[in-house]
């Protein structure tokens, strides 16, 4: 694949919020927030930073393997799998309808390709993460395992259990992203649990931390994402705390918990739409 | 089809279980200063805002940290309190299941688990988030009461009439906005089935919201001269034998119906207690070992044979069986 401009990054990255609030706006349920959000960083990945082959195949020897665990931000995922070559954008059609490949959480029951393990349930996708990529290391297979969370989601337990792990193993061809949006469902995460320094917390724990702190500025999210892999495979696990904002690209919907899980109206999503120009075409 | 037919209950407005447990909770945090409410992020979800608004010195944001919320409530037990937690039904049981068994079934503390989005109709997130095993894990466990009523009015009741009751409860209800067809001032007893409508052919033991499905059920049967009796086991823990045996001695089958696996359900308890005292046929109406998916409710429920019609067909069975 020829590398891609930061110009052309970006224009993927306007259709790639254009299919997210479609996709949610068609059925009226879905998380449009965190996928905005993460727009930049979902298509920095896989457009720019993995080595992936979208002709699917659950193992993925010798390819970088990524993993959502914050599964609700189904929408943006499913975009890039799309608009990569996963499976065709029309798809998209049935995001959240019945008998659909495209569940409102990525599952594999249905055969999605790009999908490797089930997520929605929150704080087990790092584990998952950290098991591919010790499977990885016990074949000397030399490709990186990416995991993105969210920061609400650091509340849970697991997270720590397997942050431990990580460091105590070494696992250092791993690289962890969290989705520092500062916000959850019920509000502020200062609000509803404060994390206070996820830095300190995981330099703590024995890993490598990465501030990203532009993370709706594409420039940014590469160069982070580069550095990343230049701090990967030196003995310590590796975290981006990627700073972005909820509802970015839609002047209405950005930094606040509000559009963390509800669909905009057909006003509303006209609105938006309005903003984001559409460069790839519509599905 | 609902129009056409001569329902025994009817229903002028339809409102979400998880509302009922809501307003519930606020009533039973009213009559009773010990309630305290905790949730894992979910408090809009669950409808606990109303109470957290009026006793916030009260009501406790764990963040989305459910295992630890369990052993919270364990503890705030030992003081008195009577904890009622909040969360999806698969974060309540599963998520927390040791936790659960150790520091509150086994332990014996009064912990009300409240569990919303229970089932296929929480619709659209899909399988992630609708649990189908939930009955069977929380009945398994002993001196655990479980509980799933079957619209708003009976959900309010159950919520005031578990804040009186010494002994971890489970008590399950959902997010579709479903038919009100019982009365607002029932009265709640745990463990007491409530017959419904009276019937000689067979009998149909629902619970939760297929309850509704069971009343529309029994009158497409009547309407082809079959005579269904339906009894309401918003208890399926501890079961009402003594009603079940009764209705069946008189009509010599069953159907059961619920939002659940087959396996572990009500579906199970009803089997149990039929072939240690009374062998008779049993149909079941439930999701027969399979995961849910994302859709609407009611496709889900007419996908995974859950509605009136199946409910139907399963009568037309097992009284065939008979
Ligand atoms: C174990 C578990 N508990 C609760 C939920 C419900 N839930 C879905 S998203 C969410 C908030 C997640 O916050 P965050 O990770 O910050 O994601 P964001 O809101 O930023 O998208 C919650 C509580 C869940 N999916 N899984
Ligand atoms: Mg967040």
């Amino acid at each position: 694949m020829e590398k891609k401009s930061i110009e052309q990054l970006e224009q993927i990255a306007s259709q790639v919020r254009r299919d997210c609030l479609r996709m949610v706006h068609a059925v009226q349920s879905g998380h449009p927030g965190a996928s905005l959000g993460c727009t930049e960083f979902f298509t920095a990945l896989y457009f720019d930073q993995l080595n992936h082959d979208p002709n699917f195949n659950m193992e993925g020897k010798g390819e970088d393997l990524f993993f959502l665990s914050n599964g609700h931000i189904s929408p943006v995922w499913y975009s890039v799998l799309s608009r990569s070559g996963y499976f065709s954008p029309e798809e998209m059609n049935t995001f959240r309808k019945l008998n659909s490949r495209l569940q409102g959480h990525p599952a594999t029951e249905e055969g999605l390709p790009g999908i490797r393990i089930a997520s929605g349930s929150l704080g087990q996708g790092l584990s998952v993460a950290i098991g591919a990529a010790q499977a990885k290391k016990i074949d000397g297979d030399k490709s990186t395992v990416y995991v993105l969370m969210g920061d609400g989601e650091q509340e849970e337990g697991q997270i720590w259990e397997a942050a431990m792990y990580a460091a105590h193993w070494k696992v250092d061809n791993l690289i962890a992203t969290i989705d520092l949006n500062r916000q959850q469902i019920d509000g502020a995460t200062k609000d509803i649990m404060n994390l206070i320094d996820l830095r300190a917390k995981y330099e703590s724990f024995g890993w490598e931390v990465n501030d990203i702190f532009q993370g709706n500025d594409m420039k940014s999210v590469v160069e982070g994402l580069e550095k990343a892999k230049g701090l990967s495979r030196q003995g310590k696990p590796v975290l981006n705390l990627l700073h972005t904002e909820m509802g970015f690209g839609v002047d209405f919907m950005v930094g606040t918990h509000k559009w963390h899980g509800i669909a905009p109206s057909d006003e509303q999503l006209a609105e938006a739409l309005g903003q984001l120009p559409e460069t790839l075409g519509d599905y | 089809m609902e129009k056409t037919l001569d329902l025994k209950f009817n229903y002028t407005e339809k409102k979400d279980t998880r509302s009922g447990f809501g307003d519930g909770f606020l009533e039973a945090g009213r009559r009773n200063p010990n309630v305290v409410g905790l949730c894992a992020d979910l408090i809009g979800s669950l409808k606990m805002g109303a109470f957290q608004k009026e006793f916030p010195e009260r009501f406790f944001q764990t963040g989305i940290a459910e295992a630890n919320m369990m052993g919270i409530a364990a503890g705030m037990t030992i003081n008195g309190k009577i904890p009622f937690t909040g969360t999806f039904a698969n974060f309540s049981t599963g998520r927390v299941y040791d936790q659960i068994r150790q520091s509150i079934a086994y332990s014996g503390k009064n912990v009300k688990i409240c569990a919303s989005h229970a089932g296929l109709t929480l619709g659209e997130d899909g399988a992630t988030h609708q649990i189908l095993e939930d009955v069977g894990m929380m009945k398994m466990l002993p001196h655990m009461t479980v509980i799933n009523p079957c619209d708003y009015n009976q959900t309010k009741a159950a919520t005031i009439a578990i804040a009186d009751y010494e002994g971890p409860v489970y008590l399950r209800f959902g997010r579709p906005s479903w038919p009100i067809f019982t009365d607002p001032a029932q009265k709640f007893e745990i463990g007491k089935a409530w017959k419904m409508i009276e019937g000689t052919d067979v009998t149909i033991f629902a619970t939760g919201h297929l309850v509704w499905e069971a009343v529309v059920a029994e009158a497409m049967l009547r309407s082809e001269g079959i005579s269904a009796e339906v009894i309401n086991i918003h208890t399926i823990k501890p079961l009402d034998q003594e009603a079940i045996l009764d209705s069946v001695a008189k009509t010599g089958c069953a159907v059961t119906a619920e939002e659940h696996q087959y396996n572990g359900g009500l579906g199970d308890s009803v089997a149990q207690t039929l072939a240690r005292h009374n062998p008779a046929p049993v149909e079941y109406v439930g999701v027969n070992d399979s995961f849910g998916e994302s859709g609407t409710p009611t496709q889900l429920l007419d996908k995974y044979g859950l509605d009136a019609a199946n409910i139907v067909a399963a009568a037309k069975k097992v009284l065939a069986r008979k």
